[in-house]
C-alpha cells in the first residue's frame, strides 16, 4: 500500500473531512474520502475485528472490577478501539509502542498479560512488566513526555542501522503540552522512524478539544514541523490500520515520521473519579454511540458473509476466556516486600540508603513483634 | 586546551603531563569516552562546529562524525527526553544544557523519567545518561547564566549529582559518570572552566561519590564544592596566617553526599561551615548542615554555618561581587563563633 501523492506533499493540509474507508452503516466507500487508501482485505478486518471485540470484553471487565474496587483506578479506552487497536496492529514484535494511561487494550494486543496490564492500576507497583521483551515502554503519565522517548529510541535504531520503527500514543490534550511540539519537530528534523498516532476523544477529562486548538484538525499541525498530516476516522479500523501501515512502512523505509489523527470520542468517564454530567450531555455520548467501531465493522463484515456463527461463538469464548483470566489476576492479593522499595533506586548502592532500608527492615520486624503480642494477650 | 585535539584518544599524551584547563580536561574525557565506546553519543545545543560555548566539546564532531556527536534542536526538554530513549536502546547519551537556567525545561524529563525510569521498571530498564550542566556564577553573566540550581536535582532521588572542581577531577568524574549505570546530573562550574593543571591523561582521582580532604587542618572544617573549593582554600591560606588551622573538603559529589569523609573531618575539628552560591533558604547547605548535626551532634562546638548567596535572584553582573561568598566573608563568619568563649 502506498500512500496518496496528494498527502506525501507535507506542504498540504490535511483533508478537513476526516478519511474513512467504511461509513457508520459499513458500506466501503469509494473516491475522495478514502484519501487514496485502499480497505484492507477482509481476512486482515476479521482479524481487527476478532481484536477488537475481545479488547473491549477486557475493558468492561476492567471498569466492572474497578468500581468493585480491585483497581485504584481504570481510564477505559471504550468506543476508542478502531484507534487503539488498528494503529497497533501495523507495527510489528520487533518495533516499539510507547504508550499512555488510556492504552491498556493496545498493550493487549501486544501480548501483554492482564496482570502485567494492570499491575499499576492496582497499585502494586508503577510498572509491570519487561519493557524490553515486550518492546512495550511503561504507560506515561506526564501528558505528551513518552513521544520524545519514542523519537529518540528510534533515532538511537537508525545509528545503529536497525530498521525498527516507534509508535507512539498521544491525546487531544497532549498536543497542547511542549513536550508534544519538540517530539514532532526532533522526529521531522532528525527524519526518525516515528508515527504518532493523537487519539482525538475530544475531552481531556472535561475540556474540550475547541479549548485546547484553535486549528481546524490536529492532522493540520504536521505541515508546520515538515511531516505528512492524516485526519483520520477514528472509529473506522479499516482506515485507521491503513494509514497507519503506510505511515510505518514510510518510516521504515527511510521516508520520516508521521502524524495521524484519529477523530474519535472517549464513551466512558476520564477514570472511575470523573462525573462527565458536569460537563458533556448525554445526547452526544449517544450520538457517539451510534458511531461504534465495533458495530461498524462488524456490518461490513457481515454484508460480505465474512462473519459466521462458528467465528462469533470463538470470539466470544476467546474474550470470556480473557475476562476470566483477568479477574483471576485481579483477584490475585500478590505479597508486597516494603523493603523492595529501595532495590531499584540506583545501580550503584548508596550507605545512605542502606539505613533507611534497615530502618524500615526494624520498624517491620517490631510491628509484627507487636502483633504478634497482642494476639497472645486476646 | 586552546587548540582542538585532533586524534581521538589521549594515549600519545599519557606518557608527558601537559598543561589542562577544565574545559580542556572535560573535552580529553569527552574524547576518550567516545574512543574507547562508541555507545556514547555527545549532542546538544551548539555543541558540534561550534564545540559548544564553552568549548568543551571542541572537536569532537571532527573526529568522531555526525553520527556521534551533532548539534540538535533548540530544546531542552526535548534533548533529555530523546536521551532517555537512546539510553533505553542502549546507547549511551552525553547531553549539554547550553547553561544551568536553561535546563529547566527539561525538569520534567529528568525528575519524571530520567530519575525514575530504574526504580519504575524494577532496575529492568536503567538510563546509562550524562546530563552536563555548566553552572554557577562569578563570569560576569547577563540573567539566567548563572544559577545553581544543585538543590533541585539534589532534592530528586533516583539522581546522580556531581560537581568537579579541578581539571584532574573533571577528567575523572566524568568518565566515571560516562560508565555508570545510573543517568548522572554533571555540574560544570563555569567560572573553573579556565582554571589550569597539569595532567597526565588518563587521569583517575577519587571514586565519584566520595569526597576529599584538599586542605588539612584542625580547627575548622569548611565544606565546599565545584566554585566554592577554590573560596575555602583562599580562606583558609589567609586565616593561617593568623593561626587559624581549616581543613578543606572538597564535596565532588552532591548526591549522594559523603557522610563518612565529612563526618570524619567534622569530629576531628568540631566546627564546621558549608560554603555555596546559590541561595541560603532550602539550599543544599540545609541538608548538609542538617544531616550533620544529626550524626555527630556531642562532637560539636559549634553551630554548623551556611555561608551562602543571599536569598535573592542572582543579581546582575556589575552586582554579583556582593552576593557572592568570598574568603573574607568565610573568615567573618567563622569570626561569629566568638572562639574564645569555645
Amino acid at each position: 500500500m502506498s500512500l496518496n501523492v496528494e498527502h506525501h506533499e507535507p506542504r498540504v493540509l490535511p483533508s478537513e473531512k476526516p478519511i474513512r474507508l467504511l461509513d457508520n452503516a459499513g458500506h466501503a466507500l469509494r473516491g475522495r474520502e478514502t484519501g487514496g487508501f485502499e480497505l484492507p482485505p477482509v481476512e486482515r478486518l476479521l482479524d481487527l475485528y476478532r481484536r477488537m471485540v475481545i479488547a473491549r470484553r477486557f475493558d468492561v471487565q476492567v471498569t466492572a472490577l474497578t468500581k468493585q474496587g480491585r483497581l485504584a483506578t481504570y481510564p477505559s479506552a471504550f468506543g476508542q478501539e478502531a484507534c487503539e487497536i488498528g494503529v497497533v496492529s501495523a507495527i510489528t514484535a520487533d518495533d516499539w509502542l510507547f504508550p499512555t494511561y488510556r492504552d491498556s487494550i493496545a498493550l493487549l494486543t501486544r501480548g501483554l498479560e492482564p496482570g502485567e496490564i494492570l499491575q499499576s492500576f492496582r497499585g502494586d507497583w508503577h510498572n509491570g512488566w519487561d519493557q524490553h521483551a515486550h518492546r512495550t515502554a511503561a504507560m506515561a503519565t506526564p501528558l505528551a513526555t513518552q513521544a520524545l522517548h519514542a523519537v529518540g529510541l528510534a533515532h538511537a535504531a537508525r545509528l545503529r542501522n536497525d530498521p525498527i520503527v516507534t509508535l507512539t500514543y498521544l491525546g487531544d490534550g497532549a498536543t497542547s503540552e511542549g513536550d508534544s511540539h519538540e517530539a514532532f519537530n526532533f522526529a521531522a528534523v532528525w527524519q526518525t522512524p516515528t508515527v504518532f498516532l493523537v487519539q482525538n476523544n475530544q475531552f481531556a477529562i472535561s475540556t474540550p478539544i475547541a479549548r485546547q486548538t484553535h486549528a481546524t484538525t490536529l492532522a493540520d499541525k504536521a505541515v508546520g514541523y515538515g511531516m505528512p498530516g492524516y485526519h483520520v476516522d477514528g472509529n473506522d479500523v479499516a482506515a485507521m490500520f491503513a494509514v497507519a501501515t503506510a505511515a510505518v512502512d514510510r518510516a521504515r523505509s527511510g521516508g520520516g515520521p508521521t502524524l495521524i489523527e484519529g477523530l474519535t470520542y472517549r464513551i466512558e468517564s476520564h477514570t472511575n473519579s470523573d462525573d462527565p454530567t458536569r460537563y458533556r450531555a448525554a445526547r452526544d455520548v449517544e450520538h457517539w454511540k451510534r458511531r461504534d467501531p465495533i458495530e461498524r465493522l462488524e456490518k461490513y463484515l457481515v454484508s460480505e458473509g465474512a462473519l459466521t456463527d462458528d467465528i462469533r461463538a470463538d470470539i466470544t469464548e476467546a474474550g470470556e476466556a480473557l475476562a476470566g483470566r483477568t479477574r483471576d489476576a485481579m483477584s490475585e492479593t500478590p505479597e508486597l516486600d516494603p523493603l523492595e522499595l529501595f532495590d531499584h533506586v540506583y545501580a550503584t548502592p548508596r550507605p545512605a540508603l542502606a539505613e533507611q532500608r534497615a530502618a524500615l527492615e526494624a520498624e517491620l520486624a517490631a510491628h509484627a513483634g507487636q502483633a504478634r503480642e497482642e494476639v497472645a494477650a486476646r | 586546551m586552546s587548540t582542538p585535539v585532533t586524534e581521538p584518544a589521549t594515549d600519545a599524551a599519557a606518557s608527558a603531563p601537559q598543561p589542562l584547563t577544565m574545559a580542556g580536561a572535560l573535552n580529553a574525557a569527552l574524547r576518550d569516552a567516545m574512543a574507547e565506546d562508541d555507545r556514547v553519543v555527545v549532542y546538544g545545543e551548539d555543541v558540534g562546529p561550534l564545540g559548544g560555548v564553552f568549548r568543551v566539546t571542541d572537536g569532537l564532531q571532527a573526529a568522531f562524525g555526525e553520527d556521534r556527536v551533532w548539534d540538535s534542536p533548540l530544546a531542552e526538554a526535548g534533548i533529555v527526553g530523546t536521551a532517555v530513549g537512546m539510553a533505553m536502546y542502549g546507547l549511551r547519551p552525553v547531553v549539554e544544557m547550553q547553561f544551568d537556567a536553561f535546563s529547566y525545561p527539561a525538569f520534567e524529563q529528568i525528575v519524571s523519567h530520567v530519575a525514575k525510569m530504574r526504580n519504575r521498571t524494577k532496575g529492568r530498564v536503567s538510563l546509562p545518561m550524562v546530563i552536563r550542566i555548566p553552572c554557577a556564577g562569578a563570569i560576569g553573566g547577563v540573567e539566567h547564566h548563572s544559577d545553581s540550581s544543585e538543590a533541585y536535582w539534589a532534592a530528586t532521588p533516583g539522581l546522580t549529582v556531581v560537581m568537579p572542581s579541578n581539571p584532574a577531577d573533571a577528567y575523572s568524574m566524568l568518565r566515571e559518570a560516562i560508565d555508570s549505570d545510573d543517568p548522572v546530573v554533571f555540574m560544570e562550574p563555569k567560572s573553573r572552566y579556565w582554571s589550569k593543571a597539569e595532567l597526565t591523561l588518563p587521569v583517575r582521582t577519587a571514586p565519584m561519590n566520595r569526597a576529599q580532604v584538599v586542605r588539612e587542618g584542625s580547627d575548622v572544617t569548611l565544606i565546599g564544592y565545584g566554585p566554592t573549593v577554590r573560596t575555602a582554600l583562599d580562606a583558609a591560606a589567609a586565616a593561617e596566617a593568623e593561626g587559624l588551622s581549616i581543613e578543606v573538603v572538597d564535596l565532588r559529589s552532591i548526591s549522594p553526599f559523603d557522610d563518612e569523609t565529612v563526618g570524619a573531618s567534622l569530629r576531628k575539628t568540631t566546627r564546621a561551615a558549608v560554603i555555596h552560591e546559590a541561595a541560603q533558604f532550602g539550599g543544599y547547605g540545609a541538608e548538609v548542615a542538617a544531616r550533620l548535626t544529626e550524626r555527630n551532634f556531642f562532637h560539636l562546638a559549634a553551630p554548623i554555618l551556611r555561608i551562602t548567596g543571599y536569598d535573592i535572584p542572582y543579581p546582575s553582573p556589575k552586582l554579583e561581587e556582593h552576593y557572592l561568598p568570598t574568603p573574607d566573608r568565610v573568615l567573618d563568619a567563622l569570626a561569629s563563633w566568638e572562639w574564645d568563649l569555645a
